[in-house]
């Protein structure tokens, strides 16, 4: 089975969702980032859902356990690059992402968690 | 015979037979579907019809829809058109459905002893003559539906048009009630103000919503709250003291969502959200 590929700069996971995320894939997800931040060493997760399309409310739920998950684990999270159709969709079936911060961009994410992701990744560099 | 004539013969037949026809017509599907099983109020429905009739024929006026007794007409046939178009029937069904009162009309005049036999040829013209006022009415209606649908979508479009402030700052100013199916399309062209504009401040002004219920609350709270899972902030502005007292007295609770007195305020606090910084006299 496919996994999607979380990436660390710094103390910060970047998890990039390319494609419409399917029901056993989102729940691999979930396992794999949490398995990922109680590695240690991790303050801050960056969800970039900018590649989808569709939510249903599974996939609400998950995103919001994610962002519970990590909060919980101590990292903060970051939904970065939600669609007007989804945003409208979330919104409709009553899900606020509690415990998540949410970014327009990928960009802007790194930005906001910049703080992590720079003297970390400097701190990682040194011999 | 004259016309004058051949309507008052009319009349006399009508109302000679007014309880035969009432019961036929109340047979048919005009009636029943609307009565149901209640062959008694059918039946009641009908009559007055055929009442309506005589003395519309009766009158010699039964070309002319401003005659006073069209009312009763009207009066009957509204609840049956009403009833049909709210169970999704449409103009083509209800018109079928009259059309076939002439069925048992026809079958009685043709029984009637020493009655004018009227040439087949001619009643064919004749119901050929009402088929092309139904096909004419039918269109002018379809036209006017038209006209109707197309204003209330260019009303729409031009009700919400999304500004850019300022870099990174979108503005919506609504005018109007708003309904679902407005908040929708707010929502809607909002959220892709802010994808096309990169913004980070999205405000509603609403000084021109003439009124703030908890429906109207709720729209603009989903609009906020899909504001902020796009990654921007959501300011609410133009809010009148009235309607800061409405939102009070109906205790919604508005606190999650910046909220501002006018748009030059909302602007202002943007500006500094985003970082800008005006000179001295700002």
């Amino acid at each position: 089975m496919d996994r999607i590929p979380i990436l660390r700069l710094g103390s910060v996971l970047i998890v990039s969702v390319q494609g419409d995320l399917a029901d056993a894939l989102a729940v691999a997800l979930r396992h794999d980032v949490g398995a990922a931040v109680s590695s240690g060493g991790i303050t801050g997760v960056i969800l970039d859902v900018s590649g989808v399309a569709i939510v249903d409310s599974y996939l609400g739920r998950v995103l919001t356990e994610i962002a519970a998950d990590c909060s919980l684990l101590g990292a903060s999270t970051v939904v970065a690059g939600i669609k007007p159709a989804v945003a409208i969709t979330l919104v409709e079936m009553g899900f606020r992402l509690d415990g998540a911060r949410t970014a327009r961009s990928l960009e802007a994410a790194v930005a906001m968690l910049g703080a992590d992701v720079a003297p970390t990744a400097i701190l990682g560099s040194g011999p | 015979m004259s016309t004058v004539e051949a309507a008052a013969g009319a009349a006399q037949t009508l109302s000679a037979r007014r309880e035969e026809i009432a019961r036929d017509w109340a047979g048919l599907p005009l009636f029943t579907t609307v009565y149901g099983g209640q062959q008694d109020e059918a039946f009641a429905a009908a009559i007055r019809l055929v009442e309506a009739m005589v003395e519309l024929a009766g009158s010699g006026r039964a070309d002319d829809v401003q005659a006073p007794s069209f009312a009763i007409v009207r009066d009957v046939l509204s609840r049956i058109t009403s009833d049909r178009l709210r169970s999704g029937g449409d103009l083509q069904q209800v018109m079928d459905e009259i059309g076939q009162l002439w069925v048992p009309l026809t079958e009685m005049f043709d029984s009637h002893p020493g009655a004018a036999t009227v040439p087949a040829e001619l009643l064919a013209v004749t119901e050929l003559i009402g088929s092309l006022r139904v096909a004419a009415v039918v269109v002018l209606l379809s036209e006017s539906d038209e006209v109707v649908a197309r204003q209330r979508q260019e009303l729409m479009e031009i009700s919400t048009p999304v500004i850019r402030l300022w870099e990174g700052i979108v503005a919506v100013p609504l005018i109007g009630t708003l309904d679902s199916i407005r908040s929708q399309v707010v929502m809607e062209s909002l959220l892709n103000g802010i994808v096309d504009e990169q913004a980070a401040v999205a405000i509603l002004d609403i000084t021109g919503v003439p009124m703030v219920d908890t429906l109207v609350a709720q729209h603009l709270m989903k609009t906020a709250m899909a504001v902020q899972l796009m990654g921007a902030e959501c300011i609410i502005s133009g809010i009148r003291p009235q309607i800061a007292q409405t939102i009070v007295h109906l205790g919604i609770d508005l606190r999650e969502i910046t909220t501002r007195a006018t748009l030059s305020d909302a602007l202002k606090y943007g500006l500094a959200r985003t970082g800008v910084t005006l000179g001295a006299g700002g």
